[in-house]
């Protein structure tokens, strides 16, 4: 059985200029063990698809359509006390700047003891255990030392090791990580995404990883949903969307890597850059880019079934 | 023929004590930010100059394009200390290196109008030329920074740039800040310009992708100091410092799926306190001894290819 199901969401933003459709119908779903990597550049919808899931989409936005359901349960039909509960308990969320999610004031333990006392009913004593041996897992030396330090204490990297150690303490059936490396240092990233895969392996947590670099997700994801305008426009596993992508976008975004192959030579960019989600228009959101766009390109795509993978383009490569 | 070459350059920055601290016997807190750098660019090259945090990539920069002085050392521009402006810096946040309150004409057009590289009534003409050139249409030369985009505005901070007519660019992460699609259009361009121009550059990323895909030499720095140099396909295929191959393990690729991770343990040193001898010898794998002790020079282990390692022998 699937971890997380999300079907058909839609989150739009009223705002004065117009309505902002910034996640316009996007499903997936993540299986008990599995890394998803939500792919795509800024201003794609895929920060608003994380937090849209965890119910954290604030005024003018709101979640106007579909179901996200966490082991078969609706979460967009919890109220807001049951959706407390199952936020850092069942499904935790890793943000991009640690530095903004930690607590400056407050000691470490402090702040871990909290979140495992907030879901479990447990003691200060075994809370500080709990913590202790959170940490350790994500590669902390001496953590009962680091336990009593601030945050202001810690390195970038650390700080991250300690937000992905309060996702796991009430260990959830999902997490949600959004950019969580794109501050780091490449050694340091590396730490962060052996400790990912790690978690996975061992504790049968699904995984959503968002993020705009390919070549992460390439490493540690299995299946990939790629996002252009507020919608997913190709999924399938690693291999086949890396290999050979079907929609012309992620084609372009892969050509857009630069890698060994192609050393000096220009890269194959794609030109223009990606439409205002402000009351853009009918059809492919992508055709005003695309080197194979055509008349029908003004109707919307939708997305096809091609053997196991989903592409939305009328003209796949 | 060498265009740029620096000479045992150091920067040293101290932070000044206060009353209290003076009268408590501190001493003041010192960062080696850049320790005896000696490198030289040769005309039309590209230089990627890599490493992470805190390495001292950026203050080389600067001091390259002259906005800081070395505290020690020389930094040579075709043989004399005389820069003008044939050296000109391109900045990674084109939010905030592009002054908001002038339009996109005077930006680019202010400095070679005070400079004298271009007369009064011909300064239309030129700002068109520079805007096409780095693939603005020259009708949008009456806006704001803000009208514009990330890629636009690095196009902008690219055209002002160009507009004193430099022959060494110093990039520093010009691209980090933008989208793959966006940053494949700006490496294009730069490029194009080199083509065009004949323009030398020294590229500072932490980016490797973006290194081996645009540079003719890389040179890695590591808390302060060149661990190692040499020709771009030499340094990716050939690594030699026990950091570069550790750090080329560790770039992500589209072609590595699903691997093992394997991490270099350890932290970056603060570059406060940095460890003795070899900088890298506590996360190094093949530490000896003599690496806590003494500072490894740069030795030659290939046709221009130089390594500070103590694991190349005496």
């Amino acid at each position: 059985m699937n971890t997380l199901e999300v079907q058909d969401l839609k989150t739009h933003f009223f705002t004065r200029a117009g309505v902002v459709r910034a996640v316009d119908g996007v499903s997936f779903e993540v299986k008990p063990g599995e890394v998803l990597g939500l792919v795509g550049e800024s201003g794609c919808g895929k920060t608003v698809t994380g937090f849209s899931i965890l119910g954290l989409v604030d005024p003018p936005g709101r979640v106007v359509g579909g179901r996200v359901l966490l082991d078969g349960k609706d979460l967009l039909k919890l109220k807001e006390e049951e959706l407390r509960r199952v936020r850092g308990a069942r499904i935790a969320m890793v943000f991009q700047d640690p530095m903004m999610t930690l607590n400056p004031v407050l000691r470490i333990d402090t702040q871990m003891m909290e979140a495992v006392r907030a879901h479990q009913d447990v003691g200060n004593e075994k809370a500080f255990q709990l913590a202790k041996e959170a940490l350790e897992r994500v590669g902390i030396a001496s953590p009962e030392e680091r336990l009593r330090a601030y945050p202001h204490q810690f390195s970038g990297g650390m700080r991250q090791r300690v937000a992905i150690a309060i996702a796991m303490l009430n260990r959830p059936r999902l997490i949600i990580a959004d950019e969580p490396t794109t501050a780091l240092d490449v050694t340091i990233q590396a730490q962060i995404l052996y400790e990912a895969q790690k978690l996975c392996r061992e504790s049968g947590t699904a995984l959503i990883w968002i993020t705009h670099d390919l070549s992460v997700v390439a490493g540690l994801a299995d299946r990939i949903c790629v996002m252009y305008a507020g919608r997913i426009v190709e999924s399938g596993t690693v291999d086949e969307v890396l290999d050979a992508p079907l929609h012309p976008y992620t084609q372009g975004l892969i050509g857009s890597v630069p890698s060994r192959n192609r050393r000096g030579a220009p890269l194959a960019q794609i030109p223009g850059m990606a439409p205002s989600l402000v009351d853009l228009p009918p059809g492919c959101a992508f055709r005003a880019r695309c080197t194979r766009a055509q008349a029908a390109c003004s109707e919307p795509p939708q997305l096809q079934q091609l053997e196991e993978r989903l592409v939305r383009c009328f003209y796949p490569l | 023929m060498t265009i740029l070459e620096l000479e045992r350059v150091s920067k040293r920055f101290v932070k000044p004590l206060d009353l209290a601290e003076r009268l408590a016997g501190r001493r003041p807190e010192v960062v080696q930010a850049v320790d005896d750098v000696s490198f030289s660019v040769s005309e039309g090259d590209v230089v990627g100059l890599v490493g992470e945090s805190g390495c001292g990539k950026s203050t080389l920069g600067r001091m390259v394009a002259g906005i800081l002085e070395p505290s020690a050392g020389a930094v040579r521009f075709r043989g004399g200390g005389h820069r003008g402006l044939k050296v000109q810096m391109i900045f990674q946040d084109p939010f905030a290196s592009l002054n908001p309150r002038m339009r996109v004409e005077d930006i680019v057009g202010e400095a070679p109008l005070v400079h004298g590289i271009v007369k009064r009534e011909a300064l239309g003409d030129y700002v068109d030329a520079m805007l096409a050139r780095c693939g603005l249409d020259p009708s949008v030369k009456r806006r704001y920074p803000h009208q514009f985009s990330g890629g636009q505005r690095s196009r902008i901070g690219i055209a002002r740039a160009l507009a004193v007519k430099p022959e060494l660019l110093v990039c520093d992460e010009a691209v980090a800040a933008l989208d793959v699609s966006i940053q494949a259009q700006i490496l294009n361009l730069f490029m194009q310009l080199r083509r065009d121009l004949g323009l030398t550059y020294l590229f500072i990323s932490h980016d490797l992708g973006v290194v081996e895909h645009l540079s003719d030499r890389v040179v890695i720095m590591y808390l302060g100091r060149v661990v190692e140099s040499a020709p771009a396909e030499e340094i990716f295929s050939r690594p030699n410092h026990p950091y570069t191959q550790a750090l080329l393990r560790q770039v992500p690729r589209l072609e590595t799926r699903k691997t093992d991770f394997q991490p270099i343990v350890g932290e970056i040193p603060s570059p406060l306190a940095p460890p003795p001898g070899c900088h890298f010898h506590p996360r190094c794998p093949h530490a000896m001894p003599v690496c806590k002790e003494r500072v490894p020079a740069l030795r030659e282990v290939g046709s221009g290819h130089l390594s500070a390692c103590h694991l190349n022998g005496a």
